[in-house]
């Protein structure tokens, strides 16, 4: 290990087999060209040694590693669940190691739902494949057949009750194999682990006030840093005298290359009370270069784009057809607590605790700025406030890793003030859909035309021109140019091709490379606008064909799992045709299969409209989710929930806010989210678990549903379709007295 | 310098008397459990406890505190004998990412002191000022019921134990 | 109704008043028929046009702030008004046939706003601005119950008042009438402007801005001589605003208008208080019409004080040697500076005290209730907030704080008896937040900084 390591505060591995570890990594890499006769499952594709993923000590203790990133979403407890499952342990007996380009395997970022498909699968196939080595080598020395050797607790077992525990069993390079395509999984119907709800073994921590996140660190002489950001994009630093700044109290170093300017201190007030003054003391040149909000419509489909036509089959008319165009305002993360990285600089050696959610690329970005080797630069993984995509992390660990720089020897800690992170974060791009249908004469829509307006939706760090501390220093790194996310993932076109069985349709993606705000990964993607967008038209066309909308969406979808939580949905909530809610109240229903090919999710609500405000306040909703084999039950309740819950305040309140120069919606005051008032009554998640099929992401897959799920019960309840996200309080009163 | 009582124990502490708790906590005490959410009084995330109410330690400078007893979550519990509070919450598995929790749970400490048995609607107006970005709302407040329960019924076997 | 003086001898006033009248002129006044019930007219009988005009007209009335109480259905009543002599409950005036007015005609209604009697006959206590809606025309009042009698009927029992004997008898409100009720209606001055006349029809009738800004005699009634020279709503001080209003930069039509318009004016601040409900409503209402009012107001309110710009203002504050308070000094550099000297636009940075009428009126209320209670969020909307310091802060540094910003953002007089305010605000507004609605939308969006 050539970085500074203190791992005091993180039980990471001890003695000698991390290096055993990072050399199977670098080993793996280095065949990573090689052809494959059969792809491996999950993340074991690029990682293929077993032994990147699990480590048995002689002394029994387990060690299951993975390359992303827990940001909340409970996949810790998920992994840990799936390795004790397929090693037949207790699942007290697995630690589990996360994101650390020193230790684990390079699972680029920790996004798209993927980490049940990807680390989840990877460790689900090594675990059942060591278990098999493990039985092998018993049967090796006992001189059996491994056919009647069982595992247990821990231990090989052979019919005649004599017992080896895996500790024996391994040895120095046993699990240094790589893994096959194929693996002998456990039957679901025998999981004593998997499939059960398990409490997180993150939260005891949490509600008790011990060591949780990067926020929390504490090393030995560490100091605490602020920076002072331009107060608009592209402003120059013309004059900044920092020398009264440097003479006020603890105040350790102010540090300035070009436009990136900070400040170091012993405490952390002390930071913050010089950040204001240098901020004071700041000149900065500033030059208006933003469109206007109030006319994102026009803005957005009149920058050029590149367009690709994603489904095209013959057009066909019907008898009645409909248009609509529904629009997305920029919208933010919002993390509750502001990005936050610990960088310490030895020798030549930096190490950055970080919350990013991709400890390679994000090395690889830090290092490019820094201009050092790779190698030469480590990042660990700790858990921050949850980011929902691209927030500040990568940035503000570029902010500490540039600043530990000018303080070699002193650990950095930064963290953003709560204006930074809601000016600066990279936004989830605005978007336009414009869609047109018609229907035959037995009301099945004949043909489909979808349109989308959108910038890339990642922006995600692999390049230092991507970090705000590159683009700022004086020998400063261009942006690079943008490039749409391929489909069938997708960017911007993220679930714009439509599930159901259309006759005929044509989707067309308009990828627009100028951002003229600062953008990047918000969850889910271009799919929060799509899917509301499809399900709220499918609603009009529904409403078109004098049909109810469950089943409306039933006639066009032949998917049977699509068909199982649509209908499951509908009965969990007492969906009926002509059903007539309260006066002032509307129900709404919504689909997707997240990217179409991960989960299922299917959401009913009932909404209040009050026609006196307009406010319209989400009473219940009852989800119906299908990810496959379930893990973690209530994890994945638990997911479902809150996604239902922040989708439901972009799509009721957000929207970021700027003027010709500068963002102003910079706080809570200025970006208004979901507070308690405004929380539903309840909230039902029925999951579908389909044992021993593959994992599909479910972190993303009820925004979509959710916000089309309440557009089309405020439809319900008012009478007018509003188009516009956000759906504010304003749009609603202005449609009802229109 | 000046005496701070936090959690049960008398402080010294060298700051200037504008600083606000919530870094004094952190960074004098070393205490985790409060956090810089906004700094503005805005968000709820550094929620701690002073003489029984729940005040916003981002916007609470030391020089109102003097003679004050300060309670932060590390006060009411560990993870191995937990508070009610953070039993219930634990029991709900009432948090995903977690950072707003800590002020989520002094607020919610400070009604269950004040109101043992506070309705659904008084937990969600009491819980109006603190903000959860991961949408975990509907656990909170079960969670915030349960801890309820859990008072009173530790509440009766402890008038049991003494005979009351 | 609040405002009165807070003298129990003021009881046997009126009483004694109420007698007399009572004997004197006449059983007529004091007996009034019931108008025939009718049954609920249904909503689409009405003009849906009609229906429009009368959503803006409720909404300068500002009817929604005492006939909606926080947590209940619109209209539906319920809400405590405080007064003198008790706890005054407003009605439900949302078409419920038993328990709202879903049984009144249009002359019922009619004769309630012109003369403050209901259906059955009896007479309304005069926390139900009347004494204002005399000058509405009947074709307003016709908009107005067009728009009542379309809202969701809610059932909702009205809580009976809790007055002090013998004020609980109705009768007595017809001696209050008979003194103070001006019967006449509107007359347009030929003199002025259409804007002006239309501003003064709103100003003295529907709007009712004097029955907070006007002070009121022991009875309870505005006093005519002292018309907008600041009086009381909610426990809150409604500012003056004649020729001795308190605002460090004087108010000028385009300042006012934009106040009413946005909710905030950069040389004042943010409406908050009862206020903040009165501009809530005013957004949703036609330009023209605050415009008028901004129009009659600066006229009427007289001469400002020798002309002072917003620069000249700050730059005397600025000037200003720090002094005053130590205690109250530090707090304000702990709790308020990071905000309100945070140099952020307003509406949300807080403005700069030295512009704040709070600071320089007479009266220390509406600081001590702000410092208390805080600005909170308007739910889901672009709104400013502050925090409350009532759980923070002791009586003793409240008044600290608050004599410390009297002597360093004002050249007023140091306020007298300050801890008792700040314990009586601390008692009125925790109630009052228990039962109010606040502001349920922002005016404006300002999204451009500076700029409303």
């Amino acid at each position: 290990m050539n970085a500074p390591v203190i791992l005091d505060r993180r039980r990471v591995l001890q003695g000698g087999g991390a290096l055993i570890v990072s050399f199977s990594l670098s080993r793996a890499f280095a065949q990573e060209g090689a052809p494959a006769a059969a792809k491996r499952p999950g993340s074991l594709a690029t990682a293929s040694y077993l032994d990147a993923w699990l480590r048995i000590d002689a002394d029994g203790r387990i060690t299951a590693f993975t390359g992303k990133a827990e940001l909340g979403q409970g996949f810790k407890t998920a992994f840990q669940q799936i390795a004790a499952e397929q090693l037949d342990v207790a699942f007290q007996a697995i630690h589990v190691v996360t994101a650390d380009t020193q230790l684990t395997a390079n699972e680029g970022y920790t996004s798209g739902s993927h980490s049940m498909q990807d680390s989840g699968t990877a460790i689900l196939n090594a675990a059942a494949q060591v278990r098999e080595l493990l039985i092998a080598e018993a049967a090796r020395r006992l001189g059996l057949a491994v056919e009647g050797l069982k595992t247990d607790s821990g231990a090989v077992v052979a019919p005649d009750g004599r017992r080896i525990t895996y500790g024996e069993l391994v040895a120095a390079d046993m699990l240094h194999v790589q893994a096959q395509p194929q693996s002998k999984l456990k039957d679901p119907a025998t999981f004593k682990v998997m499939g059960h709800p398990v409490p997180r073994v993150d939260i005891p921590a949490k509600v008790t006030g011990g060591e949780a996140y990067v926020q929390d660190m504490r090393l030995p002489d560490m100091v605490h840093a602020r920076v002072v950001r331009p107060p608009s994009y592209g402003a120059q630093l013309v004059e900044c005298d920092s020398s009264a700044v440097e003479k006020l109290p603890g105040v350790v170093k102010v540090v300035r290359d070009g436009n990136f300017l900070a400040v170091v201190a012993d405490k952390e007030f002390q930071a913050v009370k010089a950040m204001n003054a240098l901020a004071a003391a700041a000149k900065w040149k500033e030059s208006p270069s933003l469109p206007r909000q109030d006319d994102l419509l026009n803005v957005i489909t009149s920058l050029p784009s590149q367009d690709s036509t994603n489904r095209s089959d013959p057009s066909v008319s019907g008898q009645k057809t409909v248009e609509a165009t529904y629009t997305r305002s920029y919208q933010s993360h919002g993390s509750i607590g502001p990005s936050c990285a610990v960088a310490h600089f030895v020798g030549d050696a930096m190490t950055v605790w970080t919350h990013t959610q991709g400890v390679y690329p994000d090395r690889q970005a830090i290092a490019e700025m820094l201009r050092m080797p790779p190698a030469s630069v480590r990042l660990i993984h700790v858990e921050g406030s949850g980011c929902y995509g691209h927030n500040g992390a990568d940035d503000v660990a570029a902010d500490a890793a540039l600043i530990a720089r000018a303080l070699p020897g002193r650990p950095v800690r930064v963290q953003w003030m709560r204006e930074q992170e809601h000016a600066w974060e990279p936004f989830g791009p605005a978007m336009v859909t414009k869609l047109r249908a018609s229907l035959d004469a037995d009301g099945r829509i004949a043909d489909w035309n979808f349109a989308v307006w959108s910038n890339t939706h990642s922006m995600r760090p692999g390049n230092a021109g991507t970090l705000l501390a590159a683009q700022h220093m004086a020998q400063g790194f261009a942006v690079p140019p943008p490039k749409p996310l391929p489909l069938p993932e997708g960017g911007g076109d993220r679930n714009a091709i439509p599930l159901y069985n259309f006759a005929n349709a044509h989707v067309v993606h308009h990828f627009i490379p100028a951002m003229p705000l600062r953008i990047s990964a918000m969850r889910a993607l271009g799919a929060y606008h799509n899917v509301f967008s499809i399900e709220s038209f499918m609603d009009e066309l529904a409403g078109l064909a004098g049909a109810d909308a469950v089943e409306f969406r039933l006639r066009h979808l032949e998917d049977a799992r699509g068909r199982d939580v649509i209908e499951k949905a509908a009965q969990e909530f007492g969906w009926t045709r002509d059903q007539k809610p309260q006066a002032g109240r509307g129900y709404g229903f919504a689909f997707a299969r997240y990217k179409n090919l991960a989960a299922y999710c299917a959401i009913a609500s009932e909404v209040e409209v009050n026609r006196e405000t307009g406010r319209a306040r989400l009473l219940r909703a009852v989800a119906a989710v299908d990810s496959g084999q379930v893990v973690n039950p209530d994890g994945l309740t638990n997911q479902i929930e809150g996604a239902i819950m922040q989708s439901m305040s972009w799509t009721l309140y957000e929207s970021v806010s700027f003027d010709d120069t500068r963002i102003t919606s910079i706080d809570w005051q200025t970006y208004p989210i979901l507070r308690f008032d405004a929380v539903p009554d309840r909230i039902d998640v029925h999951i579908i678990n389909r044992p021993g099929q593959p994992f599909l992401g479910s972190g993303e897959t009820g925004q979509g549903p959710a916000a089309a799920s309440i557009a089309n019960a405020i439809a319900h309840a008012t009478g007018k379709r509003l188009r516009n996200l956000p759906l504010t309080r304003k749009r609603i009163k202005d449609a009802i007295d229109a | 310098m000046m005496t701070l009582k936090v959690n049960g124990q008398e402080n010294h502490i060298d700051a200037d008397p504008d600083t606000p708790l919530l870094y004094v906590l952190r960074d004098d005490l070393k205490l985790n459990a409060a956090k810089f959410g906004c700094g503005l009084g805005q968000c709820g995330s550094c929620t701690v406890i002073v003489d029984g109410k729940a005040v916003l330690s981002c916007v609470t400078p030391l020089v109102l505190l003097e003679g004050k007893q300060v309670t932060t979550l590390e006060g009411l519990g560990t993870v191995s004998a937990p508070a009610p509070i953070q039993r219930a919450f634990m029991e709900e598995q009432a948090a995903q990412c977690g950072y707003c929790i800590a002020g989520m749970m002094m607020r919610a400490q400070a009604l269950l002191l004040r109101n043992p048995k506070p309705t659904d609607a008084q937990i969600r107006a009491e819980l109006q000022p603190n903000l959860c970005r991961c949408g975990t709302h509907m656990r909170i407040l079960r969670a915030v019921h349960r801890a309820a329960r859990l008072m009173d019924t530790a509440d009766a076997s402890a008038n049991e134990r003494s005979g009351q | 109704m609040a405002g009165m003086a807070r003298s129990p001898r003021i009881i046997a006033g009126i009483v004694a008043v109420a007698l007399a009248a009572g004997a004197a002129a006449a059983f007529a006044i004091v007996w009034q028929p019931a108008i025939a019930a009718i049954e609920p007219p249904p909503p689409a009988s009405f003009d849906p046009a009609v229906v429009k005009r009368g959503r803006e007209l409720a909404a300068l009335g500002n009817c929604s702030s005492c006939h909606t109480v926080r947590g209940g259905q619109d209209f539906a009543g319920g809400v405590p008004v405080p007064t003198p002599f008790g706890v005054v409950f407003s009605s439900n005036i949302t078409p419920d046939p038993e328990t709202g007015i879903g049984r009144w005609s249009e002359e019922a209604f009619g004769r309630a706003m012109s003369s403050g009697v209901n259906r059955e006959g009896q007479h309304l206590y005069p926390t139900f601005p009347y004494d204002h809606f005399t000058n509405v025309t009947d074709e307003d009042d016709r908009a107005l119950y067009a728009f009542l009698m379309t809202r969701p009927p809610v059932d909702a029992v009205a809580r009976p008042n809790e007055l002090v004997f013998p004020l609980d008898q109705r009768p007595i409100i017809a001696g209050w009438k008979l003194l103070f009720l001006r019967r006449e209606t509107f007359q347009p001055d030929p003199a002025k402007s259409a804007e002006w006349n239309r501003g003064a029809y709103l100003v003295d009738g529907l709007a009712h801005c004097g029955a907070c800004h006007t002070p009121r005699n022991a009875l309870g009634a505005e006093r005519v001589s002292a018309q907008f020279a600041g009086g009381e709503a909610d426990n809150w001080h409604a500012y003056a605003l004649n020729d001795r209003a308190h605002a460090p930069v004087p108010w000028n039509t385009e300042s006012l208008y934009a106040y009413l318009r946005n909710g905030w004016h950069p040389d004042h601040g943010t409406a908050r208080g009862p206020m903040a409900e009165v501009v809530s409503n005013l957004s949703t209402v036609p330009d023209t019409d605050v415009r008028a009012i901004a129009i009659y107001m600066t006229d009427v309110s007289g001469a400002a004080k020798p002309e002072r710009d917003r620069s000249a203002v700050l730059a005397q504050a600025e000037s200003a040697p720090a002094q005053g308070d130590p205690t109250g000094a530090a707090i304000y550099v702990a709790a308020c500076a990071s905000c309100h000297e945070s140099g952020r636009p307003l509406p949300y940075g807080g403005v700069n005290l030295a512009l704040s009428t709070a600071v320089t009126s007479p009266d220390p209320r509406n600081l001590a209730n702000l410092i208390l209670a805080g600005v909170p969020a308007v739910a889901g909307e672009r709104s400013p907030i502050m925090p409350g310091f009532a759980d923070s802060m002791t009586d003793a540094q409240v008044t600290s704080l608050l004599n410390y910003l009297r002597t360093r953002f004002s050249k007023e007089q140091p306020w007298t008896d300050v801890e008792k305010t700040v314990a009586d605000a601390r008692r009125t507004q925790t109630a009052l937040l228990q039962t109010s609605i606040g502001p349920r939308n922002v005016p404006a969006d300002p999204s451009q900084r500076d700029q409303p």
